[in-house]
């Protein structure tokens, strides 16, 4: 199935969960944020949370700004 | 210096700083460090795995408090999903609401933003939400139950200064929150002058991390803030058309 993690678009195995679609980024787990078609996942969920074809998963931290 | 209260939290330092704009992180720190600040924004972007140090360690090195906007965000419903990220990232219910109503002037959109702080004061944020330099706004927001409200001096990174001190002081006239003047410092001066008018806070970025010597305009910040304080607190003279003689002009 097809889903897009920050923007880019990957083929990914079904089953596939948001704390693998992290790990594809990050190894951090603290001081990140998942959000799965606008809605926010929390971190005691990643695991047990899996994608579905053509989801969107936006994976977030904090930066320099304002 | 009296202590600066936001939601219950006490701060020493009036001085709230920005991140944005330092051409690196060590520089960022220094700045920082100068500045004596308790409270510091940071913005949420997409993570990128090719990036080098973060904004939070320097945060945390210094025991400074994080405090996540919502920069880059036009609506309220991009707004909201941001707090709700930077919550979840963080561990931070304080939320700086900054709502941008178009790219041009980075003015901030009054419809949206209120809309924003009412969903997030009901989610349980402390909402510390960025305005124009409008009294009626500012009233609305504070009675939706905002923590603070952060009028413009003038449009972000433009130096100008505080345009419309009038405004700024009918703010803090009719406000039961602090206000924290936010966005248009361009030095020190502006900074202080913002204390003198009543705000009870100063918060600055590009002012300093845009300065030749970041860590320099950093503490003349700093001061500034103190001494504005002061001078609100001491009380003015009032002004004169004419002199008046400080010494008898007779024998």
């Amino acid at each position: 199935m097809i889903v897009t993690i920050n923007g880019a678009t990957h083929e990914v195995a079904d089953g596939t969960t948001v704390a693998q679609a992290v790990r594809t980024l990050t190894a951090a787990t603290t001081g990140v944020a998942v959000a799965l078609n606008d809605e926010v996942v929390i971190r005691g969920a990643w695991e047990t949370t899996a994608l579905s074809d053509r989801d969107r998963v936006e994976v977030l931290t904090a930066v320099q700004g304002g | 210096m009296d202590d600066l209260i936001i939601a219950g939290e006490k701060f020493s330092s009036r001085l709230i700083m920005g991140t944005g704009g330092a051409p690196s992180l060590e520089v960022l720190d220094q700045a920082l460090a100068a500045s004596g600040t308790e409270l510091t924004t940071v913005a949420m972007r997409r993570l990128d795995p090719g990036a080098r140090g973060s904004v939070l360690d320097v945060l945390r090195g210094r025991d400074i408090k994080v405090l996540p906007n919502t920069a880059g965000c036009f609506t309220a419903g991009d707004a909201v999903l941001t707090a709700r990220l930077a919550r979840e990232a963080l561990g931070t219910n304080w939320v700086k609401l900054e709502v941008i109503a178009d790219e041009r002037t980075l003015l901030p959109d009054p419809i949206e933003t209120f809309d924003a702080a009412e969903r997030l004061v009901a989610d349980g944020f402390v909402v510390l939400p960025y305005i124009g330099d409008d009294p009626a706004l500012a009233r609305r927001l504070e009675q939706a139950g905002c923590a603070a409200v952060m009028p413009l001096g003038a449009p972000i990174g433009s130096g100008l200064g505080i345009r419309n001190p009038h405004s700024i002081e009918l703010i803090v006239e009719a406000a039961g929150v602090p206000v924290i003047l936010d966005a248009g410092i361009g030095t020190a001066s502006d900074a202080a002058l913002a204390m003198e008018l009543g705000c009870d806070a100063v918060l600055l970025a590009t002012a300093v991390t845009r300065a030749q010597r970041p860590d320099l305009m950093a503490a003349a910040m700093k001061g500034a803030v103190v001494a504005g304080r002061q001078a609100r607190q001491a009380g003015r003279i009032p002004r004169r058309r004419y002199a008046e003689a400080s010494s008898p002009m007779t024998a």
